[in-house]
């Protein structure tokens, strides 16, 4: 089956498309690019970069607009879906959904109203096995965007490697933060995944932090040889 | 031991790990023991050694399981419990020889509960995540015994600790897949 992945750029949609290509297709990844910040679905620090993360996977990226504002979000979903089975002939959806029952059945919703067959391989994922496969696959994630104490500036760029897991793990027991960032605690951004030709370099980055809310943003990356 | 019945549309599917694999966690952290099948590779050895059996749903687009309903006779004579959750409860009310009506539900829904039973013993209304196109049309044997405002959640078999549930209930609802464990424990030799 010919697939589209939904795609952010972190690492749940990342894992998605992976374990998607492991059982079918993927033909194309598909960004909505909201410019609303308090979009509750689709914005998301550095999407702008997924074009880079697209070309790095050599799949073609299929790139939607939205105002961000929440019903007419789901009509601009629906014209980026539209559009990759017109392009891509895209059969079915893939989201890197976790727990959010809200984000899940919009998906749903749309996907069924088109007749495309919606997968969401992470769904009610084991969060502690999910991030040490997430790391033994080979997955290279930065923290893009933090929104919760007590993370501070420093976690901002970091990667998630085992030391970060296991200092994650420890906020994770002490405070209202899930492993994963589920909750939107933190925001990810992924520079090398198992199925990257190349893998991103971030040349140029700046932070904006204030009272545990911050991003990374991006100013320049490329790709360079893995 | 539960025996997992994997409706999704093949072996090994995408849609194993959102429909399968949260219900085989979900037991596992209950402590109980599970083997899994795909619904075309359900055997005598399986069917026999099950104290129970839960049918797992699958994605809204996958209606292949349907197109096979003598892959599910073996419901009509095993007599010990079983859950069928979403498609698996069409899955059941099919072997029954009931059909289904269109019904779409996608999302969080209020599900009330109609009559007396173990399973959902001191609720009376709970909310429940749903992902369904139709809804089953209750066999004679079968009772209802939830409802939402647009169609039967749940059903029992008049006489056999046979279930089917509409709803997902390993999202949110995991006491109904907790408690129907223990009805189970309770029934195995």
């Amino acid at each position: 089956m010919r697939l589209g992945v939904l795609f952010s750029g972190g690492k749940d949609s990342h894992f998605a498309c992976w374990k998607a290509m492991q059982n079918e297709e993927v033909a194309c990844l598909i960004t909505v690019v909201s410019k609303n910040p308090e979009s509750y679905m689709f914005h998301t620090p550095n999407i702008r970069l997924a074009a880079l993360q697209a070309e790095a996977a050599g799949l073609p990226l299929v790139e939607v607009e939205t105002a961000g504002e929440k019903e007419e979000e789901l009509r601009d979903l629906e014209r980026a879906l539209l559009a990759a089975r017109e392009r891509y002939g895209i059969e079915g959806v893939v989201t890197g959904a976790i727990l959010s029952v809200y984000q899940a059945a919009r998906v749903q919703r749309v996907c069924r109203e088109l007749g495309l067959w919606c997968f969401n391989p992470l769904w009610l994922a084991d969060q502690e096995a999910y991030m040490e496969e997430l790391i033994g696959a080979g997955f290279r994630v930065v923290i893009a965007g933090v929104f919760s104490a007590p993370f501070d500036e420093s976690w901002l760029g970091r990667e998630i490697d085992r030391r970060t897991l296991d200092e994650l793990r420890a906020i994770a027991r002490n405070y209202q933060v899930t492993l994963t960032g589920e909750g939107g605690e933190l925001e990810t951004f992924v520079v090398d995944a198992p199925f990257f030709a190349q893998r991103i370099a971030i040349e140029e980055a700046s932070k904006v932090y204030r009272n545990h809310n911050g991003v990374l943003r991006i100013e320049r990356a490329g790709l360079v040889a893995k | 031991m539960i025996l997992l019945v994997d409706l999704c549309c093949r072996d090994g599917s995408l849609s194993r790990d959102e429909f399968v694999a949260p219900v085989e966690r979900l037991l596992g952290r209950l402590g109980v023991m599970s083997v899994t099948r795909h619904y075309t590779a359900v055997g005598a050895p399986e069917i026999e050694s099950a104290d129970a059996v839960i049918l797992c749903g699958t994605a809204l687009m996958d209606t292949g399981y349907l197109e096979r309903p003598e892959l599910f006779r073996w419901l009509l004579s095993f007599e010990r419990p079983v859950l069928g959750i979403s498609s698996g409860m069409m899955a059941l009310a099919a072997a029954f020889g009931s059909g289904t009506e269109p019904c779409r539900e996608i999302g969080m829904a209020d599900v009330r509960v109609l009559a007396p039973d173990p399973l959902f013993a001191g609720q009376e209304e709970f909310s429940a995540y749903t992902v369904h196109d139709c809804a089953v049309q209750v066999p004679g044997e079968f009772v209802a015994l939830a409802a939402s405002d647009r169609c039967v959640q749940a059903i029992r078999h008049r006489s056999l600790p046979l279930y089917g549930v509409l709803f997902h209930p390993e999202v949110r609802n995991e006491w109904v897949i907790e408690r129907f464990c223990g009805l189970a424990g309770r029934q195995s030799p």
